[in-house]
């Protein structure tokens, strides 16, 4: 009666929280999203066929075979039987090779590196992670923003993604996969919107004290004619961003506003990636300035440095 | 450089009022404390039967005081990270700013992971398992003290960072580049650095010290596959921790180098790379878990064969399980970071050797449950503690297996869906594991049986509080919510973060009722006495001594003939028998030269924490000067007489064959 009870609390909790969840990963936007979701559930239900009647037969044995219970079989030198053994591995090794089999498929189905397929072509957003706010470079618009994200709805986004100093994860929960951003390195991702909308974005990896605020909304416009109109508005509002102002973006700050660049430096994200791959020769001017703590003037030296000495991708 | 090197009285958190209100309490308990052992002249005791003890059933109950004082911190780490995001949502700051919030989330995690599990796996480790196996003692009774010890300051350094200085503010991982000193310059990462390096060693001396024990020092009769299920867990667990914490120790010393001495293994110039740091880090990390849910596996496994008066249903399979768990548990360590960019061939694989250590787990469980199957199951408050993991960690596993799976990974990691999944195994699996050992045990280590009211009660209010404050973590991941946040702005998490804040206070009960537990229990000790040595009619050789245990355990090494050895022997007639004489004991001799090494070499932490050279080398020279002078000495052990043991034997075996007949 008690357990019935609490089951019925139960699903009728389940229901509630996940009729709740608007806004989060069960309310998907994206397609992405949406397969993810559904990968959840599959899954979830599968395993459930295995945690329920095991959950069921513990509270029921514990009960049935409780020591007041002198009238049920006692077995007490009992401790082997090769049919419930073989029961035992094989039910659980059956569940799992069929969540494996999904696994390889879902996996490479949902690779981040993949383009989105049958969708017309890519935007290709470059984004970077800096303390304590996000970046958005716009290479093919010549545009870039700071915490605010902008796109068409339909239109698959290729994300490239570094990071300027700590290691934080680009996310937007209601489009789907997330990736962690590396300094010196690329890493890559593939989203779309389904609908248009503005979706909350966040970084998903603790980067340090301002990292609560790192937050942005990604805005997937109706059409792509609203995105143009909101290209030319940065364009005709935007101050520009150098690589001699984008020194003073990167240092630390916390809760920043949406700002808007109309021109950017050509090739800045490289830039950005390379700066740490500035040559052996720098190390001991590096070394000399981290002694001082003068992240700055490292940061500038470096950007110039790699200006000159890089030439090939930092890919992984 | 100045003669403390960094250290100055700007160190001491004065501006902190709840640090202060922390020095303040610290300071009046450490006094009252004094003043009570004085009052009672128990300071030679304390010194020359437990501070200097090398018996191993003492080392275990100062490694569970040690868990327990740990659990108290960590604890109120969880209540204050709870309040404040219970307070701090829709905009507002709450009480604690970042820069004190992320030392809190930080010390939450190695606290409760490195010295509070740890210390109470090892600990119930120490006190049965050379009992289980008919063994004296460790092998290395001197090691062993050594290693509580190292254990110890590790847990010293890292609540003086409370007092001196702050502590890491990284997240109990650490990841650099954010560990790293361009971004992390004060002291918090080295004593995060040092606590783990000192009882890391420790750790590892321990694993060193029970898998020579096991190998060399069972019983005669007792083979391999005639261990106790327990045994094996551990001895499990001792192999990771063999093969694992060596990584851990080289990876900080790596980041030691890094930010001592200017390397680059991880930093963002100079080639380093932080990669490197994250997949050696879980290569320790995950093995890490099994190490503290196996020894966990195997105090269930015990307890529900003792309280269904019955065998293990299938041991052998058991065993293997274990095994399986163990070596898979070294070729996963990739699933924390399926979101760093790997290859989707990489991230499948990873994947599914993931979802492989579910059929060993799932074997277990169904094992448990064909144990009970056929059985006279007592609800005893071990049993409740092991019915409540049943029902705890299949859910906590089904979670798992969900995060298994790349394709849902990218979209929970790093989510609350991650922090509810492995609070679900942790506290569901291994410290509901410690804690059904603590009351199955208590009364072979101490004596006297615990209160079961008192039990029962916490026991519902841990598992309802579990459930209450996680639960609502679970749905907060699907809503979003990605850890570590200060403070939240979004109106439809709210009513989920103030259960989670409430499931927490009714956790605070179950732990207010355990200290109740051992209050009355201990007010009502003659009550409560176990005379027998064997109050629940168990299986294993550990209730074949008095309880407490006779300092020399057995005084006939027992011919073991079956994996329920002291049933076996009960059933034959064998025991309780006093011999007409015996044979004298040689046992190891108490040395001061742990407790001395655990002082030099904390000081040696402490002063490379704040780059006090000169006693960086003080501490490291007193330590190794300590260690050898040790290693020269003679007097190192003794004999225990005949007419001692026959006396002692006397005594054991005329009180339990009365508390047998009462």
């Amino acid at each position: 009666m008690l357990i019935r009870n609490l089951c019925k609390i139960a699903l009728v909790s389940a229901v509630l929280a996940l009729s709740g969840c608007s806004g989060g990963i069960l309310d998907p936007k994206g397609q992405i999203g949406i397969d993810e979701k559904n990968l959840i559930i599959i899954a979830t239900v599968l395993m459930l066929l295995v945690v329920i009647p095991v959950i069921v037969m513990t509270l029921y044995f514990a009960w049935k075979y409780r020591d007041t219970q002198t009238h049920e079989i006692y077995a007490p030198k009992w401790a082997h039987s090769n049919k419930i053994e073989a029961f035992v591995w094989a039910v659980p090794i059956l569940i799992v090779i069929i969540l494996g089999v999904i696994t390889w498929q879902s996996t490479h189905r949902l690779d981040p590196y993949k383009p989105i397929e049958d969708k017309g072509k890519h935007l290709t957003v470059e984004v970077v992670s800096l303390n304590w706010k996000w970046l958005f470079i716009y290479p093919q618009q010549g545009i870039a923003t700071v915490n605010e994200l902008v796109f068409p709805a339909n239109v698959p986004v290729e994300y490239k993604i570094t990071s300027e100093s700590t290691m934080n994860s680009f996310f937007i929960p209601q489009l789907g996969s997330q990736i962690y951003s590396m300094a010196g390195m690329q890493t890559k991702l593939h989203l779309i919107a389904n609908e248009p909308g503005t979706f909350k974005g966040i970084s998903a990896n603790y980067s340090g004290a301002g990292f609560s605020g790192m937050k942005f909304n990604a805005i997937a416009t109706p059409t792509q004619a609203d995105f143009d109109q909101w290209v030319s508005d940065v364009k005709a509002q935007g101050g520009s961003l150098t690589k001699a102002n984008y020194d003073q973006l990167a240092l630390a700050s916390e809760n920043n506003p949406v700002t808007y660049y109309g021109r950017v430096d050509k090739g800045l994200f490289h830039t950005i990636i390379m700066k740490y791959m500035a040559g052996m020769n720098g190390m001991s001017k590096m070394d000399k300035n981290k002694e001082m703590g003068n992240i700055d003037q490292l940061h500038h030296e470096m950007a110039e440095h790699s200006a000159r000495l890089s030439n090939s991708q930092g890919e992984e | 450089m100045s003669f403390l090197g960094k250290l100055s009285i700007d160190a001491i958190p004065f501006h902190e009022p709840i640090l202060v209100f922390t020095m303040g309490a610290i300071a009046i308990g450490g006094i009252a404390l004094f003043a009570l052992i004085t009052k009672y002249k128990k300071w030679g005791v304390l010194w020359t039967e437990w501070i200097t003890s090398v018996d191993h059933k003492r080392l275990g109950i100062m490694y569970i005081l040690l868990a327990l004082v740990m659990l108290f911190r960590g604890f109120s780490d969880a209540i204050m990270m709870r309040s404040q995001l219970a307070l701090a949502t829709s905009g507002a700051p709450g009480y604690l700013p970042p820069e004190h919030y992320d030392q809190i989330f930080t010390a939450h995690g190695v606290i409760m992971i490195i010295f509070m599990a740890m210390p109470f796996m090892v600990g119930l480790m120490n006190i049965i398992l050379p009992l289980q196996i008919g063994a004296r003692d460790v092998a290395f009774p001197f090691l062993n003290n050594l290693s509580f010890w190292l254990t110890a300051s590790g847990a010293i350094l890292i609540n003086m960072s409370l007092i001196f200085g702050e502590f890491a503010k990284t997240g109990w991982v650490a990841y650099p580049p954010l560990s790293e000193l361009t971004f992390s310059p004060g002291v918090g990462v080295d004593y995060y650095i040092w606590a783990l390096q000192i009882s890391g060693l420790g750790t590892l001396l321990t694993s060193v010290n029970f898998l020579v024990t096991v190998l060399k020092m069972r019983a005669p009769g007792m083979t391999l596959m005639k261990m106790p299920i327990f045994t094996w867990t551990c001895t499990w667990a001792n192999i990771l921790i063999a093969a694992s914490f060596p990584i851990l120790t080289a990876v900080l010393t790596m980041l030691t180098l890094d930010r001592y001495l200017g390397f680059h293994f991880f930093t963002n110039d100079g080639g380093g790379n932080a990669m490197m740091y994250i997949n050696l880090f879980w290569a320790w990390g995950h093995p890490e878990v099994y190490i503290l849910v196996l020894p966990a596996f195997g105090i269930f496994s015990e307890i529900i064969s003792t309280f269904t008066s019955k065998r293990l249903f299938g041991y052998t399979s058991m065993v293997y399980a274990s095994g399986a768990i163990s070596i898979l548990g070294f070729i996963v360590w990739l699933h924390h970071f399926f979101t760093m960019g790997s290859s989707a061939n990489v991230n499948a694989f990873f994947g599914m050797m993931t979802m492989v250590i579910a059929v060993p787990t799932g074997v277990k469980l169904f094992n448990w449950l064909f144990t009970i199957y056929r059985g006279r199951l007592r609800i005893t408050v071990p049993v409740l503690w092991t019915l409540g993991f049943m029902v705890t960690f299949t859910v906590g596993g089904m979670t798992g297996v969900l995060l298994a799976i790349p394709g849902a990974d990218y979209v929970l990691h790093n989510s609350l869906f991650l922090i509810a999944h492995f609070h679900n195994t942790i506290i569901g699996g291994a410290v509901f594991g410690y804690l059904a050992g603590f009351s199955f045990w208590f009364p072979k280590a101490m004596g006297f049986k615990l209160n079961e009211g008192w039990g029962k009660g916490a026991f519902w209010c841990w598992i309802i509080g579990f459930f209450v404050a996680f639960m609502p973590l679970y749905v907060l991941g699907f809503l979003g919510m990605t850890r570590r946040l200060n403070h939240t702005n979004n109106p439809d998490w709210n009513i989920w973060l103030y259960i989670a804040m409430v499931g927490a206070v009714i956790i605070m009960f179950g732990i207010i009722c355990q200290v109740i537990q051992l209050y009355v229990s201990f007010r009502d000790r003659e009550a409560l006495d176990d005379k027998t040595g064997d109050p629940w009619n168990g299986h294993t050789l550990e209730w074949a001594t008095s309880s407490p245990p006779q300092s020399y355990n057995f005084a006939e090494i027992p011919h073991i003939d079956d994996i329920d050895a002291w049933t076996d022997m009960k059933e034959k007639g064998q025991v309780y028998q006093t011999q007409a004489s015996y044979e004298p004991i040689h046992m190891p001799k108490n040395t001061t030269a742990g407790v001395f090494m655990g002082i030099t070499l904390t000081a040696f932490c402490f002063a490379m924490i704040w780059h006090i050279w000169w006693l960086a080398i003080i501490g490291l020279v007193g330590g190794i000067a300590v260690f050898i002078q040790r290693c020269y000495s003679k007097d190192v052990d003794f004999y225990v007489q005949p007419q001692e043991i026959l006396a002692t034997e006397k005594a054991h075996n005329l009180s339990a064959s009365k508390g047998n007949n009462a």
